[in-house]
């Protein structure tokens, strides 16, 4: 096993304008064999003494996060390149850095910019790639995390996720009056939207494919009722409201479907149905618990949980009926599944001698892997790239997320100033 | 169905207690409880007393009345309702039952171990339970709501035992 290292960047750079909503992500523990890496301020050529985002700062963040990179402290910057004539490659090797960014931001006309950026190899002192972006003001963070995404994509062969968006629940206020709230962050935790505040439980935030929508189970009529929201307009419309539990909804890849539990037949049970309401189908027929479906990228099949093994473990079935097979056998519960975009991984709640925590199981070997240590994990979600989890975990007497690498090396915990946060669930890739 | 004997042995002992004592009377279940095998006995022969055993008129905002007691707690990861508690549950489908208008509303909790969805549908189980001993001692199927919070609504805060207790529970809402 790799040694650990503590890095322990508590990321003041990170709090918002709107610092009160906003999540600060601090990396609980760092990963050796990070790749160097200097991101270099970008040149900035405008009306205003100075850049309206630092937009070098939101890349080396993003990159740091991803627990695969290490970034230059701005300190030990030999030079302040902007232009491929300005770099001194021997500079970048005695530091020992592989990768170098540089580039420039410029205002085109008033509240309109240009981001322009290379990456170089160092070494080989050799551009890799690089980008001219046009950008309003207000976007100038997501081209951001879109250049992340560019230079994670080009030196590891992987798709970058920084581009892209969790939705969370909190609550605050104490137990005679709560206030629950959904709300919509970039991944890094910028840029918190609310899009629904109630009195009653909110839960079960699902994104739509396209990450247009969100589907969740809201108790504002005082029983449990799936909605399903437009995120950007925030209108909505009711899905779901039987009799008894209506719960858990997941959408199907192709986003024509959603499975939910329902207990409308007295039990909690598997559903499909169509987006729009229709054509309702039941999956599973069994007298104990199944719920918390998830389906499988090829849409044919469908993960649950389900006690009828006498304590809670997951089943697959498929999305036409029929017998359920298990598929977890380590431990008293595992609960909660997510499956990985590719299809060959599980996380899910494992329970076990009194603790709760997030396990990957990888569905080709059968092994189960504990990934965290905390006492109350729940909720793990994959990132699109399944190169990260995030999940709900206990601080002190709050609940916050944290996000771990799916192979456990790297770890870092998001934190709102105030609240609880859990629930966390990674949008899917930007279109 | 599990519920189903042990809840008619309840109501039997109810049926010989209370046929025994004035109304609003001692009910010491301590006593009644250890007395199975006769109170099932004599309760089969002695079912027309039933009017003995009417909570109907008892006051739903008496803080000393026995229906004043509404919260009936779980062991982890269970929906089994103990004998003491089998009998308040008794009393209060008495009450429904006298008082058909009345609706009664059984949330179902879980402590904030697990799952979230799993723990509603454990919530639901226990409010499923609660349910089946007031149909079985008569109360309208119409009268009863159930909603299960799962652990989304903690009566204790805290991550102890001693929270966890509190928050596995049913509460009966009239």
């Amino acid at each position: 096993m790799t040694k650990i290292v503590k890095l322990l960047i508590l990321a003041c750079m990170f709090i918002a304008a709107h610092a009160s909503a906003a999540l600060t992500i601090e990396i609980t523990q760092g990963m050796e064999g990070a790749i160097p890496i200097a991101v270099v301020p970008l040149g900035w050529r405008g009306t205003g003494a100075a850049a309206p985002e630092n937009i070098a700062a939101i890349i080396a963040a993003d990159l740091n996060r991803s627990g695969r990179f290490e970034s230059l402290p701005d300190r030990d910057l030999v030079a302040h390149p902007v232009t491929a004539e300005q770099v001194k490659f021997q500079n970048w090797r005695m530091l020992n850095v592989d990768n170098l960014v540089i580039g420039q931001l410029e205002e085109t006309t008033a509240g309109q910019y240009s981001v322009q950026f290379e990456l170089f190899d160092v070494f080989r002192g050799k551009r890799l790639t690089g980008a001219t972006i046009p950008a309003p003001a207000r976007d100038l963070r997501r081209v951001a995390h879109y250049i992340s995404d560019l230079i994670y994509e080009t030196l590891t062969g992987e798709r970058g996720a920084f581009n892209t968006q969790i939705a969370y629940v909190t609550s605050s206020g104490n137990s005679k009056n709560k206030s629950y709230t959904l709300l919509v962050a970039d991944s890094d935790g910028y840029s918190p939207q609310t899009i629904l505040t109630s009195k009653q439980p909110l839960m079960s935030p699902s994104w739509s494919p396209d990450g247009r929508q969100i589907a969740y189970v809201s108790f504002e009529n005082k029983t449990a009722e799936i909605y399903i929201q437009e995120v950007l307009s925030g209108s909505r419309r009711k899905l779901a409201s039987f009799k008894g539990i209506n719960g858990a909804p997941t959408w199907s890849p192709d986003g024509r479907e959603l499975a939910l539990t329902l207990s409308r037949d007295g039990n909690p049970e598997i559903y499909v149905m169509a987006n729009d309401g229709g054509d309702l189908r039941r999956l599973t027929n069994s007298a104990a618990i199944d719920t918390e479906p998830v389906w499988a990228p090829d849409g044919k099949r469908i993960v649950f949980t389900s006690d009828r093994g006498g304590s809670a473990q997951l089943y697959r079935v498929s999305v036409t009926g029929g017998p359920a097979q298990r598929l977890t056998f380590d431990g008293k519960y595992n609960a909660g599944a997510d499956i990985s975009p590719d299809g060959r991984k599980l996380a899910m709640v494992h329970g076990e001698g009194g603790r709760y925590r997030i396990a990957v199981l990888d569905l080709d070997s059968g092994l189960l892997r504990i990934l965290t240590d905390g006492q109350l994990d729940e909720s793990p979600s994959f990132s699109p790239n399944g190169s990260m989890i995030i999940y709900a975990t206990g601080a002190g007497n709050r609940e916050v997320l944290s996000a771990v690498s799916v192979d456990g090396r790297f770890r870092q915990r998001l934190s709102l100033q105030a609240g609880n946060v859990r629930e966390p669930v990674w949008s899917p890739f930007g279109k | 169905m599990k519920y189903t004997l042990g809840s008619f042995i309840v109501l039997a002992l109810m049926l010989v207690i209370s046929g025994c004592s004035s109304k609003g009377g001692s009910m010491d279940s301590g006593a009644g409880i250890e007395d199975k095998g006769t109170g099932a006995d004599g309760g089969a022969v002695t079912s027309g007393a039933a009017g003995g055993s009417d909570y109907s008129s008892y006051s739903l905002t008496d803080p000393n009345s026995p229906l004043s007691r509404r919260v009936i707690y779980f062991e982890y990861d269970s929906a089994e309702i103990t004998d003491s508690d089998q009998e308040l549950l008794v009393m209060h489908a008495s009450y429904l039952v006298g008082n058909p208008d009345q609706s009664i509303t059984l949330e179902g909790h879980t402590d904030e171990r697990g799952s979230r969805e799993y723990n509603i549908a454990l919530g639901d189980r226990r409010a499923l339970s609660v349910q089946r001993i007031m149909e079985l001692n008569g109360v309208a199927a119409e009268q009863i709501t159930i909603v299960s919070y799962g652990e989304e609504k903690a009566a204790a805060e805290g991550h102890s035992d001693a929270a966890w207790r509190l928050n596995r529970r049913v509460e009966l809402v009239y």
